[in-house]
């Protein structure tokens, strides 16, 4: 189908024309193709059958090599949909943020393709139905991304680039190995019919072993305590544009892997596992609670959060029920809404004070830039989970599957999990609040009072809005996203 | 009756205008002015074109065709029997090295100046050990096997030392030269045994020989472990691979990007054809002895790449890691041994997937060695560390894309889908075949392998270190055609690596 194709194919043939243009129009260039790329995104939800959200639709199913079984197919059910059409809005959203007249990026071209490229790879991912295709996108996002925080980061990027593309690749050595384990048992690479099989065919060793190694490759991308060391100095020392297509996109493939491969392809692995992923996943909340409370930097503390938010996504997913799959989708999709506006928010904070210290920032944000410091209240608001705003449905189908787990699980260990959990939210709700109050509210530190901060500008308000009014939009009406992602759920779920 | 043969000429031209071209080169540098000996090298990548030219004629005029054969009253009932055959395996082979031949002929160029190498005797020596490889890939008999295995080998030896004054350099050359030689005697003695239990020099006709249970079986046996020891040598396997760091880091570069690929898909070439064709009964005897060695090859290969620090070095050991990879699939034979029916078409996947691997390592490694010959001469440190290559994307953007593209194709890695390909294909073939083991050292060998290779490929987007220079200015042509040629052609096995799968020397066997 031509809408799932042209997903790819117009980043791509951007990525390459941009260089045909001179650089002052590559930025202009970069946002009419992630614009037309998130029209196609729209078009094909519009098409999309909903009443058959559990079955893949609009495929493209060509044999590429056939000497290992590989096929170029590419398909959208009601998972994938929501969190393409977040990646073509977020990309889109990036592009635009770059036209800011103040800061022109250096090497405009060079950046614009990356990002473009990046869209590539990370909407690939989201649509290949291939094993190998899927790990081929997977990759693919490395690259790009790399270049990106070693190019245009902050002081310390090259040991963060470098960190982050060594754990990575660790993390695709471990995820590369199961996927041969599971295509050497099951002789084909194809995940729509691996999925239907549910595990049939494949011993409980097999899946046991494959699970760890396809659950530990992916985790590291989650990332999950304590794999997740790269991520504080990776978003930290990106640029705006990096840390939000990171938070917002990068992160979502890892539990989009866990969702769609590791889960229903290997039911077995899964159920002996999941405990442990469990586990982790709490034991990231808390400790990114702790760490975040302990944090003086604006950009790490929201860096921090997202181990959190990740883990509770974790806890999601380990309860093996379609509830809590359902809620870890609607927070991943949440929170890459929300984390994405909190790191274009520290963007904007300091490309201002030239600063993200929160000692330094000193309070007074509101009365400096009331608007910027309104979405920033706005934005942590939403992300410590408030009811009415998108962050909330999610936390709460993922603790309440953990009130009810699989059977195949342990209840009492989840019961724990949850208790755990609930402390976590306490702790998130804390550290917002208490960032909140040493940097929107107050006065105005003294040594911006001479300074004249500026409010959100028009490109600003441009790359923010859609997202602001999303958020709002899936926290007051969370069917129109839980109606999509619950057909496909229990069908890989083998339910329903 | 008449002994006196029809020869295929067009069959054997790839090989033929190689030779003439080689004479032709020396013949002209020796006896012209040193106006006319210039265009020395200008000749011989003529005479690999022409060779080219020759081989896509043969492919476009269908396939096989066989030469030097037995003639009738000797070959009775039993198979064709001949000395020369152009099928598909041999004309991929061919291709392979005809282009990273090329490749490596261009990218000698400023080395040739700038180390005051000889240029007739360089392009002759090159010319000479590229049309034996040639005729490695198409002969069918032992004694042809092992007369163009050595003109594949006895030119490399006077080139690994041709750069007379530096010590290392001849090092480089005797050291490899002892070696081969021990390994040919090994060898020969090898096929000797064979050719006593057997009583044929014929590839079929010792697979047939040895199909059928004789007194002689356990000389076979011997024999053919010796054979395999023989060309572990040639093709750097693990424990049999000490000459290859030392002597690639002595000789000229462009020998050792030679000797990196050219000599060992030769060397591959011909250890397919003797086992696949020849000793497939024996699959139980050599199958085991080159899973072990697959093994021990890529870890070792991989574990002593960790360390490396100069850039030619860590290509020797990526080079002995990857022959691991390769003799991977030929491991897996031991264990179809007992099979029936599907034995042949179990055979062909093994040998198509090492083939496969043989010919996109060409690809990848050439265009690597392509990159290090061109940075050899930039900046003071003449590019041996590999802290030499950082911050190479902003002097040099394209060729560190490219650089970043072959080291990502031999680490597997996407974009490199080439490499990524060429693992699946080995590993699919050595589970087929129902080693698992080997499929785990597999599997764990390509997660280390991803470090150093993109360790590497991280500097050349790193910062560059205060305070060097780097020589900018325009690349020269020769140069960038080295880095071009290899570049298209490992971008063209990422989007279509059918071009290269399934291809094996049993399949023209059956029938004339």
């Amino acid at each position: 189908m031509i809408l799932t194709l042209l997903l790819v194919a117009l980043p791509l043939a951007g990525s390459a024309a941009v260089f045909a243009l001179p650089e002052r129009e590559a930025v202009r260039f970069s946002v009419l193709v992630t614009s037309l790329t998130l029209l196609d995104a729209v078009v094909l939800a519009a098409s999309f059958d909903y009443d058959r959200a559990g079955e893949i639709q609009k495929a493209v199913d060509w044999s590429w090599v056939s000497a290992i079984g590989l096929r170029f197919h590419l398909g959208v059910d009601g998972i994938s949909l929501p969190l393409v059409v977040l990646t073509a809005l977020l990309t889109m959203l990036c592009t635009i943020y770059l036209l800011r007249p103040t800061s022109m990026p250096s090497r405009p071209r060079f950046l614009t393709s990356l990002l473009m490229l990046l869209e590539v790879a990370m909407i690939g991912t989201f649509v290949a139905l291939d094993l190998l295709l899927f790990f081929v996108f997977f990759e693919l996002v490395l690259l790009p991304m790399y270049a990106v925080i070693a190019g245009w980061g902050g002081p310390g990027r090259t040991a963060a680039a470098r960190q982050f593309i060594v754990y990575t690749l660790l993390g695709s050595g471990f995820l590369l190995v199961g996927l041969f384990l599971i295509y050497a048992h099951a002789g084909t690479l194809d995940m729509v019919v691996l999925a239907h099989r549910h595990g049939e065919g494949l011993s409980r060793t097999v899946q046991v072993v494959a699970f760890l190694f396809v659950a530990g490759g992916l985790a590291v991308k989650v990332p999950m305590w304590p794999l997740h060391t790269w991520l504080p100095d990776a978003h930290t020392e990106a640029p705006t544009v990096g840390s939000v297509l990171l938070a917002g996109v990068l992160l979502k493939m890892g539990t989009y892997g866990l969702v769609r491969i590791a889960v229903p392809i290997l039911p077995e692995g899964a159920a002996a596992v999941a405990p442990y992923l469990g586990a982790f996943g709490v034991i990231g909340i808390i400790y990114a609670g702790l760490a975040c409370l302990a944090q003086r930097n604006l950009k790490r503390l929201i860096a921090f959060s997202s181990v959190g938010h990740m883990g509770l996504v974790l806890l999601g997913i380990a309860s093996l029920t379609p509830v809590g799959i359902n809620g870890a989708l609607y927070l991943n999709v949440a929170h890459g809404l929300i984390t994405g506006l909190l790191f274009f928010l520290v963007g904007g904070v300091a490309e201002r004070y030239s600063t993200t210290d929160i000692a330094k920032l000193g309070g007074g944000l509101l009365a400096a830039a009331p608007r910027l410091g309104s979405l920033l209240v706005f934005a942590s608001v939403a992300s410590l989970g408030v009811p009415g705003l998108a962050g909330f449905w999610g936390e709460m189908l993922a603790m309440f599957s953990a009130y009810r787990p699989n059977p195949l699980l342990d209840r009492g260990v989840y019961l724990t999990f949850l208790a755990v959990a609930g402390l976590g939210s306490v702790l998130t709700a804390t550290y917002f609040l208490v960032m909140l109050r040493r940097v929107a509210y107050g006065d105005v530190a003294a040594r911006w009072r001479t300074v004249r901060i500026r409010d959100v500008t028009s490109v600003e308000w441009a790359s923010w809005v859609p997202l602001v009014v999303i958020v709002v939009v899936f926290g007051l009406w969370p069917a129109s996203l839980l109606g999509m992602t619950n057909d496909a759920v229990q069908s890989l779920l083998g339910g329903g | 009756m008449s002994a006196v043969q029809n020869i295929d000429f067009l069959a054997i031209a790839p090989p033929l205008v190689l030779a003439v071209a080689a004479i032709g080169v020396l013949v002209v540098d020796v006896f012209l002015p040193p106006r006319v000996s210039r265009l020395v090298g200008d000749g011989a990548l003529a005479g690999v074109a022409l060779s080219l030219a020759a081989s896509v004629t043969l492919a476009l005029d269908g396939l096989p065709r066989r030469t030097f054969c037995v003639i009738a009253e000797v070959q009775g009932a039993g198979p064709p029997s001949c000395s020369y055959v152009a099928d598909k395996f041999t004309l991929l082979f061919q291709f392979v090295v005809l282009l990273a031949g090329a490749v490596v002929l261009l990218m000698a160029r400023s080395e040739i100046v700038e180390t005051r190498l000889p240029t007739g005797e360089f392009h002759f020596l090159m010319l000479a050990a590229m049309s034996g490889a040639l005729t490695l890939a198409a002969s069918r008999d032992l004694v042809t096997l092992i007369v163009s295995l050595e003109l594949v080998s006895l030119p490399v030896f006077v080139l690994a030392a041709l750069r007379r004054e530096d010590g290392r350099s001849s090092e480089a050359g005797l050291k490899m030269f002892l070696i081969s030689v021990v390994s040919t005697a090994v060898m020969l003695f090898g096929l000797s045994l064979v050719y006593a239990a057997t009583g044929t020099v014929y590839l079929d006709r010792i697979a047939l020989a040895l199909d059928i249970a004789g007194p002689l079986g356990a000389v076979a046996a011997v024999g053919t472990v010796l054979v395999l020891v023989g060309f572990a040598f040639k093709v750097s396997a693990v424990p049999f691979h000490f000459w290859a760091p030392d002597t690639y880091e002595g000789a000229p570069i462009a020998v050792a990007a030679f000797l990196s690929v050219v000599s060992k898909a030769a060397g591959f070439a011909g250890l397919v054809l003797i086992l696949i064709v020849g000793f497939r009964p024996y699959t139980d005897v050599w199958g085991p002895v080159l899973a072990v060695l697959a093994a021990l090859t890529m870890t070792v290969g991989n574990l002593v790449a960790l360390r490396q620090h100069r850039a030619v070095r860590l290509l020797a050991w990526s080079s002995i890691a990857q022959a691991g990879y390769m003799l991977a699939p030929l491991g897996a034979a031991g264990a179809i041994a007992d099979k029936g029916a599907g034995r042949q078409q179990d055979l062909n996947e093994l040998a198509g997937a090492t083939v496969a691997y043989v010919a996109i390592y060409a690809a990848m490694t050439i265009g690597a060695f392509a990159v290090v010959a061109f940075v050899r001469w930039l900046g003071p440190n003449g590019g041996r560390d590999l802290d030499d290559y950082r911050g190479l994307v902003r002097t040099h953007p394209l060729i560190a894309v490219a650089f970043g593209f072959f080291l990502a194709c031999l680490a597997g890695l996407p974009p490199g889908l080439a490499g990524l390909f060429a693992k699946v294909i080995v590993f699919r073939a050595v589970v087929d075949g129902g080693v698992a083991w080997l499929a785990v050292v597999i599997a764990i060998n390509t997660a280390i392998g991803l470090y150093y290779y993109l360790a590497w490929a991280a500097r050349l987007f790193a910062p560059r270190p205060d305070g060097v220079t780097v020589r900018a200015g325009r690349t020269p042509y020769p140069a960038a055609a080295a880095i071009l040629v290899p570049a298209v052609g490992a971008a063209a096995l990422s989007v279509m690596p059918q071009l290269v799968f399934g291809v094996s020397p049993l399949m023209s066997l059956a029938g004339r």
